[in-house]
């Protein structure tokens, strides 16, 4: 299994909003096993790249494809084999209200696997205690939980099937430290143990030094890739501001 | 990525028994694996070995499936090691060794049916007593609201009393006068087809101006009004809850009941009366112009004949139930939209029981007029 292999390329991407133009010749390529970490100022486009590379908004121009299949053309039979390799956790977990934690985290084991109850009920409450809920959290509806809690369910949900790709939309906020760092211990394994590439929006620095192997940054409409540590070095005003703030040097005074 | 699905090979070599494992063991085969575990007898097995040097791929769903057979077979009391899981693996191995405790417990209360029945009518009960008792205290509190501003009108918000104005009473004349024409049409014709059996058509007159002024009228401008303004009152407030700008609110030294209930039942005080005459004035019309059509009444003679018909008494019975339903109206619609919380659901139940609570207690209400005024005789 080639280790440089790209599962998401973007090339000359372009979103716009009427006259707007949010991202524009944008070229951006994941690995397969590697953490991405995405980062940019407020209302730089960052959750929309994330919801136009998994099929949810279309682009205006440009192409994508993930894991070799494009989100946008790709016949609906195809796509629905691809959406069963990736999970998407959203900012606020984005669970069914009507259903169950377990309900919630079997809807795609129930929507493309045939498996008995007893064992979806196992992995459910599997997954449930991976990401860190108290195992009665199963039988919650996700008005009974906090905010974080929210956010597990969600992460379990999206972990439900084993992804080979994990899209995270703003994963550690809203979560203590304690379980950020839990966090980001789980995705460490999940990445060893499956293969796992993760595509991450983000804007907490600990994890992105924690676990990211390279960070693109969304700056000029187009992303700028390289590892933290090219990223320092880098001159652009923005990005010389994100990474050499007093929050970033506090990260740097732990590490 | 597409290897070879998953196989388990199972044999029994003088009381060793061994499990060799082999393929994709994920999510994606787990029934074929779960069938294939579930014959894996221990009739006559003293050890067991679990081999998994030939998985080429394995997720959490697969480590689950290793782990759940070795705790089973350790059960039935035989040892058992798992012997060549690579390396990759050994976090899923970490992952569900952890987990492995709760995935026996169950992720769903256990259902039984009749008593669940039994319980949902007492629950059923009890919340609609709970929530009569609460209703009450809450007007109780608009009640006590109106009061301190006769104290001190300067509190009364009047641009939101206005605003609510135009949305619940002048957006709302079209559609209200509309209907009400219609079945002024309709009563007019269903009348004087029976009327004429008799040849009193003549009292078709009688009977719609009756019904009209006396029930119809204010009582489907209440209910379109409940459907209309009265859901939209829970929506709104529903969603504020939600997004906690009445919290904002509180802390900002606002009090709710002046800033959003007030103007709300106020509006509705003013907006529902003024929908209600126009109603009845349109659903005569209606009326009117359909007995000028099968009646050969001229419209001088409709006029005449409702005129000896119709007293004051009958107007005044209407008019006097209008500001009763819209208060009803009202403080269901901003009562419910309070209670709204957590999820957005909520928003959308709530909304469906406001309309509900409303049109059932105006039908109430209305029903208890008419036997007070039958009893005083108007």
């Amino acid at each position: 299994m080639a280790t440089e292999e790209n599962v998401i390329r973007v090339s000359g991407l372009q979103t716009r909003f009427g006259a707007n133009v949010i991202h524009d010749d944008l070229d951006l390529q994941v690995r397969r096993g590697e953490v991405l970490g995405l980062v940019g100022g407020s209302g730089t486009g960052k959750s929309v790249l994330l919801r136009t590379i998994i099929g949810l908004m279309r682009p205006s121009a440009g192409e994508i494809e993930v894991l070799g299949v494009s989100p946008h053309r790709a016949p609906a039979a195809e796509r629905r084999r691809i959406q069963t390799r990736y999970g998407v956790l959203f900012q606020d977990g984005a669970l069914f209200s009507s259903l169950t934690v377990a309900e919630n985290i079997q809807v795609p084991m129930r929507e493309h696997l045939k498996l008995p109850q007893a064992l979806m009920n196992q992995l459910a409450a599997i997954k449930v205690g991976m990401v860190g809920l108290a195992s009665d959290a199963c039988m919650k509806y996700p008005s009974e939980l906090s905010g974080g809690m929210r956010k597990r369910a969600g992460l379990a949900r999206a972990l439900s099937l084993d992804p080979k790709i994990l899209f995270l939309d703003e994963p550690t906020a809203g979560l203590d430290p304690i379980g950020a760092a839990a966090f980001d211990q789980l995705i460490r394994d999940m990445k060893t143990s499956l293969g796992l590439t993760v595509f991450m929006v983000t804007h907490d620095l600990d994890s992105l030094a924690a676990i990211c192997d390279r960070v693109a940054v969304l700056v000029d409409k187009r992303v700028r890739v390289g590892t933290m540590a090219e990223h320092m070095r880098d001159d652009h005003p923005w990005i010389h501001d994100y990474f050499h703030g007093p929050r970033a040097r506090a990260v740097a005074a732990y590490d | 990525m597409d290897d070879a699905t998953a196989w388990l090979k199972t044999s029994l070599d003088g009381g060793q028994l061994e499990l060799a494992a082999g393929g994709s063991w994920t999510i994606r085969d787990a029934a074929i694996l779960e069938s294939a575990l579930q014959n894996v007898s221990t009739d006559g097995a003293k050890a067991a070995s679990i081999e998994l040097s030939k998985v080429t791929e394995m997720d959490t769903a697969g480590a689950w499936l290793v782990r759940r057979t070795a705790l089973a077979l350790e059960d039935a009391g035989v040892p058992t090691d798992i012997r060549g899981m690579a390396d990759a693996y050994r976090p899923l191995e970490r992952i569900v060794e952890q987990t492995a405790d709760c995935a026996t417990r169950p992720v769903s209360v256990p259902h039984n049916y009749w008593r669940a029945m039994v319980e949902r009518v007492g629950r059923a009960t009890c919340d609609s007593l709970a929530e009569g008792k609460a209703l009450l205290s809450f007007y109780g509190e608009t009640v006590v609201g109106f009061a301190a501003l006769v104290r001190r009108p300067g509190r009364l918000r009047f641009t939101a009393l206005v605003n609510q104005v135009e949305l619940t009473g002048l957006n709302a004349i079209p559609i209200v006068c509309l209907l009400s024409f219609l079945i002024g049409i309709v009563i007019a014709f269903v009348g004087a087809d029976q009327l004429r059996r008799f040849g009193a058509e003549i009292f078709t007159v009688n009977l719609l101006g009756v019904i009209m002024l006396r029930e119809i009228g204010v009582l489907m401008t209440a209910i379109m009004v409940a459907g209309r303004s009265g859901s939209a009152y829970t929506a709104q407030i529903g969603t504020m809850q939600v997004n906690e700008e009445i919290d904002a609110l509180r802390t900002l030294g606002l009090n709710p009941m002046d800033v959003l209930v007030i103007p709300r039942i106020g509006g509705l005080l003013i907006s529902l009366p003024i929908l209600a005459f126009l109603a009845e004035i349109a659903g005569l019309l209606g009326g009117a112009m359909m007995a000028t059509m099968v009646l050969d009444v001229t419209f001088t003679q409709f006029v005449r004949q409702l005129e000896s018909v119709i007293t004051l008494n009958h107007f005044a019975v209407g008019m006097v139930k209008a500001p009763v339903f819209a208060y009803i109206i009202a403080i269901v619609g901003c009562y419910e939209g309070l209670r709204v919380g957590g999820s957005a659901e909520s928003v959308g139940r709530m909304t469906t029981k406001s309309v509900v609570t409303s049109i059932f207690l105006v039908i109430i209400a209305d029903a208890i007029f008419s036997v007070v005024f039958s009893t005083m005789r108007i």
